[in-house]
């Protein structure tokens, strides 16, 4: 980023105001758009694109939009669409329904439960493929554990893991984190006059978190729903794993990825995904148009905090415990399996090892490194261009601007293998040092960054949203310049919903494989998630891709405990000094 | 300043690539590659191996999206599918020198190498019936030894298979049960073996996998992932079906490779008698291209025999009847099974419970009902005649990329879907009706 400094030199501070107003666009945000729409256009449009532009062309290379009307003419096509868009959206009711109540929680109560949620409440987004999809099914599925003690003991099954409901049932588990995550950094910003005020009008209770608290966190909750819808819209793992081929993603993946068979149905199908996806963004951006989100105050914690009493205390806990013990339930299948020897059609295996963790430790411990190092760089991507994107959407009126946000969502809808072939046959030619980049891990990590921005995106935009102008304009009155506005005032006032996107991004890229399997060109350059794939590839590879998959989860849990620490300690620390700092 | 940098980088992206390694790209578990690894190094210690584990789909698209030069040497991978296709993109090398002369030319009727000589049988493998022993206790179930022990009544819901489109393998076996019973025959089979199955799983290895950890009862898995389980400790068994045939796993060189040189030596390698007896290692369990003879009583005791079992089979493989009807056949099963399962399954169901309750009560009128119910369910919506036809076949061989012909078989696919889904309906409502007259 480019400093502002002439704007500050030249003018006062509300003729400042003024320009921003009339205008909207500086220099330095001019270059900042500038460096985004490169590194979309890069990594993202450029080779998506050479690999989409088969569902525009005929055998011959000239446009058509033949293979789209065969989309629509095709009615497992339309079955395929209804059934995604029931999946996607009772997916994110229910894990509304989980997350809401967890958020509200743990922010407006004061126990000692709330680092646990923050916690152990993100770590089912960290599910490797393939290993998780073992472990749920040794949990939940047909002869699962919960259905042999449910038919042992009480003579009854439930289909858990069949058809579209079991799709439900799983994605929910797995995606409400971005619903609680985005929502607890929202109920945090809320200036706790607001609440004061309703209280004192006499608003309370089920009204109160209604009609003022929940209203206000609406950017979060919204940010985080998105994704889920998106997310779910968009996946392709556990419909597969379950079996359910008509959705829209399976559908693509099985054309895509059929051997000796190039069918163009399979990139018309990821056209139409990428197009629905943006346009369930379009409609989140439209519901929070018109509408005021912001507070002025910050930093003073957010809603008022209460003592639970015991009675009530031992009843969250309780609830606590038995949310969690259902959404980690993949987990404690994991850790299951990663000490088990033999384990099938029993409710516990036969019998119990270590020599997994010592296989895993002996031949895998350089993916662990490698999985920190591209993950941690591509989230820092992420976290910096999801910033810089939200800055110029909120803050400027740069024409168009909306756009960059679409563009780097669409990213959510783009299989993991096509953005691999798209890098492989864009970088060919580009050399780093000397060595094809396509050689070298920085693919890997770019193919991350990319991926997983659309998580730490919606993040930074729901924090941005939250922030008053106002505090950044009495900052530029007092004579800062945009840069140092942007430094000293935006950034860290965002700095919670910059850390969920971080965390988010990390976690997800660190059991990231349908890009990772095809760009991974040496195997002292794979990452963990290639290394539980491989482990898994074979009978007897369960128990150490289990182990690994245990290490890649206990791994990324630390990662985000102490992210949490870190910003918490520094937030408490910077925070009266911030206040003394704008004031003066 | 910017030199050492530049240095620094490339210390840090590049490993020291030796003269002297052969990179192999492979679908193939670890143990397998670990084992071959180990004693290729060890007989050639100037050159080092490195195993490059990719799915089937990724190696391919890996070979083709990279610059010759850059490419790795050798594939190495189960499906014959993966070869043709790399072959028809001009992906591989001829390279007839590194066959082994004591390999025979045919499994049964299979050719062991590529005719025109750009891939060579460097395993064999059949398919067969894999079950877990203790879900057939819990469950009541025998032991399956025949395709047709599948589709039983009492299987309904215990079997699981993969697709032929997911995997060629599955491709080869469904051929084989249509070539062993004939066209109709055929796929009246596989419609039943599919109707009793719990799902159509999307890889090939989620079959065996499922059936280890007891997810499903039974299904068709390819023999070494069967006998690995069994050796691994799980509780399952594996059978070789009367109607089976014994296909190779190829190896081949990649053009435009790296190390083309010392490719060579490690495909030889592969096909040495070394090389071969490799394969016998009980965690690998696959059966070697080389006559048993030439092993010399190192063959352990009780371990199939390919040869025998190509023998034993029913069937004379036609691989030209399979090429020309290939994707024929993959979009027919994916149309009518694979996504019209849950139909599938419901008719399925609906057939069973009316024939137990026919055959304690009979009624005539109830069993023509159910005859009717089963022939909509379980005939295959393109007939013997049609599927035989040259222009159909060339149809389906043309390029989908092309819209007029994407248009006719997308067209077509939505004829048979819509057609399957109608039978399906239909067969289970008069099964009902039959159900309801034996009430």
């Amino acid at each position: 980023m480019a400093t502002t400094a002439t704007d500050v030199a030249h003018t006062g501070g509300s003729m400042l105001a003024a320009l921003r107003r009339s205008w909207g666009v500086s220099p330095g945000s001019l270059l900042v758009a500038a460096a985004v729409i490169a590194f979309l256009a890069a990594f993202l449009l450029y080779p998506v694109g050479t690999v989409f532009v088969t569902a525009f062309a005929d055998a011959d290379g000239s446009f058509t939009l033949g293979h789209f009307a065969s989309f629509f003419t095709t009615s497992l096509m339309r079955e395929s669409f209804g059934n995604s868009l029931y999946v996607a959206l009772v997916s994110v009711a229910i894990a509304s329904l989980i997350a809401v109540p967890l958020a509200y929680l743990t922010v407006r109560f004061e126990f000692r439960g709330a680092i646990l949620i923050q916690t152990l409440g993100v770590l089912p987004l960290i599910m490797p493929p393939f290993v998780g999809a073992v472990a749920m099914t040794l949990i939940w599925g047909r002869s699962g554990t919960v259905n042999l003690l449910l038919d042992e003991h009480l003579g009854f099954t439930v289909p858990f893991m069949q058809g579209l409901n079991g799709v439900i049932f799983v994605e929910s588990l797995h995606y409400f984190p971005f619903i609680l995550m985005n929502l607890i950094v929202a109920l945090r910003n809320i200036d706790s006059a607001m609440e004061e005020a309703a209280l004192n009008l006499g608003c309370r209770g089920w009204r109160l978190f209604r009609r003022v608290v929940f209203p206000l966190a609406l950017p979060g909750y919204l940010a985080g729903a998105a994704l889920v819808f998106i997310k779910v819209f968009d996946d392709l793992g556990t419909p597969l794993v379950l079996g359910q081929t008509n959705l829209l993603a399976p559908q693509a993946y099985l054309r895509i990825t059929q051997v000796g068979l190039e069918d163009p149905m399979g990139y018309v199908i990821s056209v139409i995904m990428i197009a629905f996806s943006i346009l369930a963004l379009w409609l989140s951006v439209r519901v929070m148009k018109g509408r005021d989100f912001t507070t002025v105050q910050k930093g003073a914690g957010g809603l008022s905090r209460r003592r639970l009493s015991r009675g009530e205390s031992v009843l969250a806990y309780a609830a606590i415990v038995l949310v969690l013990l259902v959404v980690l339930s993949p987990h404690l299948g994991l850790l299951v399996l990663s000490l088990a020897q033999i384990w099938s059609f029993a409710p516990l295996p036969d019998a119990w090892t270590l020599t997994h963790y010592a296989t895993v430790f002996a031949d895998s411990g350089f993916m662990i490194r490698n999985t920190l190092l591209y993950c941690g760089l591509a989230a820092l991507i992420d976290v910096a261009i999801g910033t810089a994107i939200a800055y110029l959407i909120l803050r400027t009126r740069l024409p168009g601007r909306q756009w960059l946000d679409f563009a780097a969502s669409a990213a959510i809808a783009v299989p993991g293998i096509v953005l691999a072939i798209g890098y492989l046959r864009t970088f060919q030619p580009v050399q780093v040092a000397g060595v094809p980049v396509t050689q070298t891990w920085i693919l890997i990590m770019i193919a991350y960054a990319v991926r997983r921005l659309p998580y730490a995106l919606r993040s930074c935009m729901a924090a941005l949203q939250q922030i008053n102008i106002s505090l950044e304009e009495a900052a530029e009155m007092l004579g800062a310049s945009g840069w140092r506005t942007v430094r000293r005032i935006v950034i860290p006032l965002m700095a919670g919903g910059i850390l969920a996107g971080f965390v988010s991004s990390f976690i997800t890229a660190a059991v990231e494989l349908s890009a990772t399997i095809l760009l991974v060109v040496r195997e002292s350059q794979a990452p963990m998630s290639y290394g539980i794939y491989l482990y898994m590839q074979s009978v007897s590879g369960r128990g150490p891709g289990a182990a690994l998959g245990v290490l890649a989860v206990a791994l990324v849990a630390l990662g985000t405990y102490l992210s949490h620490r870190v910003v918490e300690r520094a937030q408490a620390a910077n925070a009266p000094a911030r206040a003394a700092e704008v004031v003066r | 300043m910017f030199r050492s940098f530049a240095l620094v980088t490339l210390l840090a992206f590049t490993v020291p690539s030796f003269a002297g390694t052969v990179t192999v790209i492979t679908s193939f578990p670890k143990e397998l590659t670990a084992a071959y690894k180990a004693a290729f190094e060890k007989r050639h210690p100037d050159i080092k191996l490195e195993i490059l584990n990719k799915s089937t789909v990724a190696s391919i698209a890996f070979v083709r999206e990279t610059a010759a030069g850059q490419r790795p040497d050798v594939f190495w991978a189960s499906a014959p599918d993966a070869f043709e296709v790399l072959k028809r993109d001009r992906l591989l090398e001829k390279a007839a020198d590194v066959v082994n002369p004591k390999v025979p030319a045919k499994i049964g009727n299979y050719p062991i190498n590529d005719p025109e000589g750009f891939y060579f049988g460097q395993a064999l493998a059949g398919y067969g019936i894999m079950a877990n022993t203790r879900y057939m206790k819990a469950n009541k179930l025998e032991m399956p030894k025949e395709w047709t022990d599948l589709l039983k009544p009492q299987w309904f819901g215990h079997v699981a298979m993969t697709a032929p489109s997911r995997s060629g393998t599955m491709h080869l076996t469904v051929e084989t049960i249509l070539q062993g019973e004939g066209w109709d025959r055929g796929w009246n089979q596989i419609l039943q073996m599919a109707g009793n199955s719990a799902q159509i799983t999307e890889r090939s290895f989620g079959v065996p996998d499922g059936i280890n950890n007891g997810q499903f009862g039974a299904g068709p898995v390819i023999d070494f992932f069967g006998l690995a389980g069994k050796y691994s400790g799980f509780p399952v068994e594996f059978v070789y079906p009367q109607v089976t045939s014994i296909v190779p796993a190829n190896i081949a060189l990649v053009a435009g490779a790296k190390n083309a040189a010392e490719a060579r030596t490690f495909v030889r390698f592969a096909l040495s008698q070394e090389g071969q007896e490799i394969l016998l290692d009980p965690k690998i369990s696959r059966l070697p291209v080389l006559d048993y003879k030439a092993f010399g009583g190192r063959i352990p005791a009780g371990y199939p025999d390919p040869a025998a079992i190509a023998k034993r089979s029913k069937v004379q493989f036609n691989a030209d009847l399979s090429e020309s009807r290939y994707s024929l056949v993959q979009s027919i099963f994916d149309q009518t099974i694979t996504f019209r399962l849950k139909e599938l399954q419901a008719a399925t169901r609906a057939i069973h419970d009316a024939e137990a309750k026919n055959a304690a009560k009979k009624n005539p009128q109830a069993a023509e009902l159910l005859r009717q119910a089963r022939e909509l369910a379980f005939t295959p919506v393109v007939s013997a005649q049609i599927a035989d036809s040259a222009e159909f076949q060339k149809l389906f061989a043309s390029n989908k990329k092309e819209v007029e012909v994407a248009k006719r078989i997308t067209g077509l696919e939505e004829t048979w879907n819509s057609k399957a889904r109608a039978n399906y309906e239909k067969a289970a409502e008069l099964a009902r009706k039959a159900a309801a007259l034996l009430a």
